[in-house]
């Protein structure tokens, strides 16, 4: 019962992007963020260089390429919003294979998208080089706020504790013949998100317990 | 005698929803015991345990630890006193790695450095968990992890382990292991369980709880042996399990 192994997104290696200080990398791809955030839409050329960067560091931390690949799926609702925007902006419109879409839509599509990827893959790349537990310490050493540093590290502490019971639960329905398969059936999910929610409160309430137990009082000693 | 280790006098609690979970307990655990806490769900057993460190404070009566009553003045002190061991490992590992996990006691009794990595390695050495120090707590087997919850609560040396179901959820291998090293420990024991089988193997004297009273207080092949007594409080012994013949064994009883 060892539960999933909570740290899907780490790749395991020795690259000097590995080693490089933890807080140093969050500090990095926080510039690295705001810097394309604030990189108007129309500049290509500027975005083609952000992605050669990244592309560089994915080569020198050795990490394979499609192992960030398959974890992008995170940005597909992203995708799905930028596809709608030239249809429903406003504005100008250009004809496109006998579709009308809207010019400024296009390219803040264009801009979502752009910002969108370059921020999954740095971000990718950060999780898969560096331990969540130094990435914690990390955050340390950049003076974020204890008590966030301390839900953070709650949270991946318990993520793969909750996500076990989440899938206990899944087993559990559709052991008794039931099948997620129409918004019909969402009243069930909802239900259970519901009890999932009550159990970690009083999972969260269990472990304060415990912490008090042992001498707890409102600061973490260590 | 000496001062018990533990002493509970006319303890009564009710929950604010008006259930009256103790009804005057009395209990006496004298050090170097190690005595077992019997009876069915509901009768109040968990209530009691989170008095002894003073989660939960008495609606009447007294709880003593070595001499000391369980006020808000001291809690601190308590709660290095009375190790309670949870059910759910789960609920008790918390932090990032095994190390910090066992530290996390020590260190809020204000040890730091080389003193708090000794404390932390010795309480994993009686668990026999020591390679698994830098290792995170939800990697590990179930056993395992009950293993480190019992270092995290040695590690405050306290004087009585109490501990809540410990057998539960473990396969038989980790039970016998965790028997094991129950046995080897020099600390009094108070130990929460349904397991009988286990409480006569591992605490000489047994105490029933049953709707907040304590119904009998004796020797563990006493209690086990009273068929009118564990009839009337719901206790059932395992199928084909028989304390005479282990007894016989094990050298205790008649």
């Amino acid at each position: 019962m060892g539960g999933a192994h909570g740290h899907l997104l780490h790749f395991h290696g020795h690259s000097a992007v590995h080693r490089a200080p933890a807080h140093l990398k969050v500090l990095a791809l926080l510039v690295f963020m705001v810097t394309v955030v604030a990189t108007p839409d129309d500049w290509f050329a500027a975005f083609g260089a952000y992605l050669l960067v990244l592309v560089a560091v994915i080569g020198l931390s050795r990490v394979p390429p499609t192992y960030i690949l398959k974890r992008m799926v995170v940005e597909v609702p992203f995708v799905l919003f930028a596809v709608l925007l030239p249809f429903v902006a406003r504005g100008p419109r250009v004809e496109v294979l006998g579709l009308s879409l809207s010019e400024s839509g296009l390219l803040a599509a264009f801009g979502l998208l752009a910002t969108a990827t370059l921020g999954v893959i740095a971000s990718l790349t950060l999780a898969a080089t560096t331990e969540p537990q130094a990435l914690l310490k990390g955050l340390e050493r950049l003076r974020l706020p204890t008590t966030l540093v301390q839900i953070m590290a709650f949270m991946i502490r318990y993520l793969s504790v909750v996500t076990e019971e989440l899938r206990r639960m899944h087993v559990a329905r559709v052991s008794r013949g039931f099948e997620a398969r129409n918004p019909r059936h969402w009243p069930v999910l909802a239900k259970s998100f519901g009890a999932l929610f009550i159990r970690s409160y009083e999972r969260g309430e269990r472990v304060h317990l415990a912490m008090l137990s042992r001498g707890y009082t409102g600061k973490m000693p260590l | 005698m000496s001062t018990p280790v533990l002493e509970v006098r006319g303890l009564a609690y009710a929950y604010p929803d008006g259930h009256q979970a103790l009804a005057g307990v009395d209990l006496h655990v004298h050090e170097g015991e190690s005595v077992a806490l019997l009876g069915p769900n509901g009768a109040g057993k968990t209530t009691l345990v989170l008095h002894l460190n003073g989660i939960l404070t008495a609606g009447a009566g007294t709880v003593s630890v070595s001499g000391m009553p369980v006020e808000k003045d001291h809690l601190q002190e308590i709660r290095r006193r009375v190790g309670i061991v949870f059910q759910d490992p789960d609920d008790q590992l918390f932090m990032g790695t095994v190390r910090a996990d066992v530290g996390f006691g020590p260190a809020n009794l204000g040890l730091s450095g080389a003193a708090l990595d000794a404390r932390v390695m010795t309480a994993l050495d009686l668990v026999g968990m020591a390679d698994f120090a830098d290792r995170p707590p939800h990697h590990l087997s179930f056993g395992q992890r009950r293993r480190v919850a019992v270092a995290t609560v040695l590690a405050m040396e306290p004087e009585i382990l109490v501990l809540d179901e410990p057998s539960s959820n473990l396969d038989p291998a980790s039970r016998r292991e965790l028997a094991d090293i129950l046995r080897s420990l020099d600390v009094t024991v108070l130990m929460v369980t349904h397991d009988l089988p286990y409480a006569l193997e591992l605490c000489p004297r047994s105490v029933v709880l049953s709707d907040g009273h304590v119904v009998a207080d004796g020797t563990t092949y006493d209690v086990l042996t009273d068929d009118e007594l564990m009839r009337r409080h719901r206790l059932e012994l395992p199928f084909g399990f028989d304390p005479r013949t282990v007894a016989a064994t094990l050298g205790l009883g008649d």
